[in-house]
């Protein structure tokens, strides 16, 4: 027996009767947004200002397969219980 | 010479171009512009992926744009959309390996900026399911509005993106199941925000269907085969109060 | 034209005040290439404050000074932001940023040759004839030079705009960042700047630190209030040049508004008393 089976055009057609009750009762809530509350912007990304002077970012070579460095995982992974426990993040060499 | 130039930039083993002048040394100088170059793509994604960041540390994620970076530099002189393949880059980064779900909450977040930047359209009023005749439902198509996207993950990812972006308070996620995330803009004009939703059972396989241009009686039926909690009428309610159709074809 | 008065840039973290107080600044400038997008928040924001502000579209991609030829389809898309804001003014750099197909997202330097000067006049001439209106030219922070270059920037300036009818943006702080860098005085490359095409200055922070060496650097980094031998700079540039739009860059670790529009209000206050003593 397939899927469509199932649907027949009463259950669609009483969906969407009980989908009209469902806006007119959101009908009211609409309003709010008259509040001069205004929405956040992402920041633009294109720039024309230089980065703070000669940090490594540019200039260190990166071998995220070797492990000469250890970075100590200090985002919220290490905190948020998973099934696999909390994160670990494997060394990047800097 | 700018072919030199920006190899180098772009090569932090490579010495600089050949023919730089300063009072200083060359290669000092040169490093200014390697390091605004990768500081600043790396400043970009920071700002499109701050949930991502959360999850993995700032020195973590500087680390990994910036392999990002060197792998994949922006082929656009306009940054909005850039990082749009991070979320791959994430899958096959070895010492991410450890948090499958990071790649997906990368996927959310560069959907978000997608959705931000995405046209303007206007949305059919919901007074218009009123006036529906109920019998052509079967066959109706939707055109989704171009400001929404849905990501179906294998992970909780709508619960663990709200975790890092202060949008709920960090906890153990006892019940570690799939989540189908919309993201769509709230409001309008000045007062629009981009949200993301963790949609109720079914809803990601019905607005998927949907958006791909199936008629709605078939995507209700993709929606109920993946299971049956799906409720169907509040996910024809929401299509509409969320204005998220923008046109209607009945057969 | 931009009104002769001081503005900011945008930034959307500062819409709310700006919108309480829309004649607090004579003028807004914003990135092109941060407006390209179809649609949304941005251009709400920025169609909004247009209603009652002059505006100056400021473009960082274009690689006006690249090798390789302009991007045909970022020019369209300019000239259809321009049409949908017509701004008072529009600016690019004496730079390149692009190169193979790949954006480097920086302002690089150029060789001063009599081939990079073909190039630019070329690549300005076209810029203008696809945005149908003559832009500004910004003289851009500098940390190399090349041993190629056999003109000065400043006559490379005044060469490209007598010959293309385009105008100057005069960065006073990239003056004293690219002069210093080179070891050179900033007040002698102001007087032999081509002073009659102005028509826009800027106002920036920089950061004079030192290299991995120790070696003295400035860094043009526009997060820092604008500094004192800057502004000594900007009286002898209003001197030479007579009034002048000018622009506060702000960029990185963005001021709270208040603090922005004091800075503001101070190139005002310098911009007021010549006209006073004029």
């Amino acid at each position: 027996m397939s899927a469509k089976t199932h649907l027949t055009a009463a259950i669609l057609a009483g969906s969407l009767a009980t989908a009209i009750g469902l806006i007119a009762l959101d009908a009211p809530a609409q309003p709010a947004d008259k509040e001069k509350c205004y929405g956040v912007s992402l920041a633009g990304k294109n720039d024309c200002a230089a980065g703070p002077g000669t940090t490594c970012a540019g200039t260190s070579k990166v071998d995220y397969q070797g492990n000469a460095w250890t970075l100590v995982p200090k985002g919220t992974c290490v905190t948020m219980k998973t099934p696999k426990g909390t994160g670990s993040l494997q060394p990047i060499k800097g | 010479m700018q072919s030199a130039f920006a190899t180098a930039l772009l090569e932090p083993e490579l010495p600089p171009p050949a023919g730089l002048v300063a009072p200083a040394d060359p290669t000092q100088r040169f490093n200014v512009y390697r390091n605004n170059v990768v500081f600043g793509l790396v400043r970009a994604l920071a700002s499109g992926f701050p949930a991502t960041e959360q999850i993995v540390g700032a020195a973590f994620f500087a680390a990994m744009a910036r392999a990002y970076v060197l792998a994949e530099p922006p082929r656009s002189p306009v940054l909005l959309q850039y990082g749009e393949t991070l979320p791959d880059f994430i899958a096959g980064f070895a010492p991410a390996a450890s948090l499958p779900y990071l790649a997906d909450v990368a996927r959310l977040e560069a959907l978000r900026s997608r959705v931000h930047h995405a046209a303007d359209a206007d949305a059919v009023s919901p007074s218009i399911l009123a006036r529906l005749d109920p019998t052509g439902l079967q066959q109706m198509r939707c055109r989704l509005h171009p400001a929404c996207a849905l990501l179906r993950s294998s992970h909780p990812v709508a619960t663990i993106w709200a975790m890092n972006s202060g949008a709920m308070p960090l906890q153990e996620i006892a019940d570690w199941t799939p989540e189908d995330a919309l993201v769509l803009r709230a409001g309008q004009g000045l007062t629009q925000r981009v949200e993301i939703r963790r949609l109720p059972p079914g809803g990601g396989a019905f607005l998927g269907a949907a958006q791909e241009g199936l008629p709605l009686g078939e995507a209700a039926a993709i929606a109920f085969t993946e299971t049956t909690d799906f409720d169907l009428a509040a996910a024809l309610a929401a299509l509409f109060t969320d204005g998220l159709i923008t046109a209607i074809q009945t057969a | 034209m931009l009104p002769i008065a001081t503005g900011t840039g945008f930034k959307p973290e500062h819409f709310a005040a700006l919108r309480e107080s829309p004649r607090s600044i004579g003028f807004i400038e914003v990135h092109a290439e941060n407006y390209l997008g179809d649609g949304g928040l941005p251009h709400a924001m920025l169609a909004d404050l247009r209603r009652d502000h002059a505006l100056s579209l400021h473009g960082v991609g274009l690689s006006i000074g690249g090798e390789g030829a302009l991007d045909a389809g970022h020019l369209r898309r300019l000239r259809a932001l321009c049409d949908r804001y017509e701004p008072q003014s529009f600016s690019e750099h004496l730079a390149w940023s692009s190169h193979g197909g790949v954006y480097l997202n920086d302002l690089l330097p150029l060789p001063y040759t009599e081939a990079t000067l073909k190039r630019v006049r070329d690549h300005v001439g076209q810029t203008q004839d696809v945005l149908g209106r003559r832009i500004l030219l910004e003289n851009p922070a500098t940390y190399v030079s090349f041993g190629a270059s056999t003109i000065p920037e400043t006559e490379f300036l005044a060469e490209i705009a007598a010959r293309c009818g385009c105008g100057l943006l005069l960065d006073v702080n990239n003056v004293y960042v690219a002069c210093r860098n080179r070891g050179e005085d900033p007040a002698d490359y102001l007087r032999r700047f081509p002073h009659q095409h102005v028509g826009e200055i800027h106002l920036a922070g920089h950061d004079a630190t030192t290299d991995g060496h120790g070696a003295p650097l400035w860094i043009d980094h526009h997060g820092a209030p604008v500094a004192d031998p800057v502004w000594a700079l900007y009286d002898e540039a209003l001197r030479l040049c007579g009034a002048v739009a000018t622009l506060i860059e702000w960029d990185n670790d963005l001021p709270a508004w208040p603090v922005l529009a004091a800075e503001a209000a101070k190139a005002q206050a310098v911009l007021d008393g010549l006209r006073q003593a004029a």
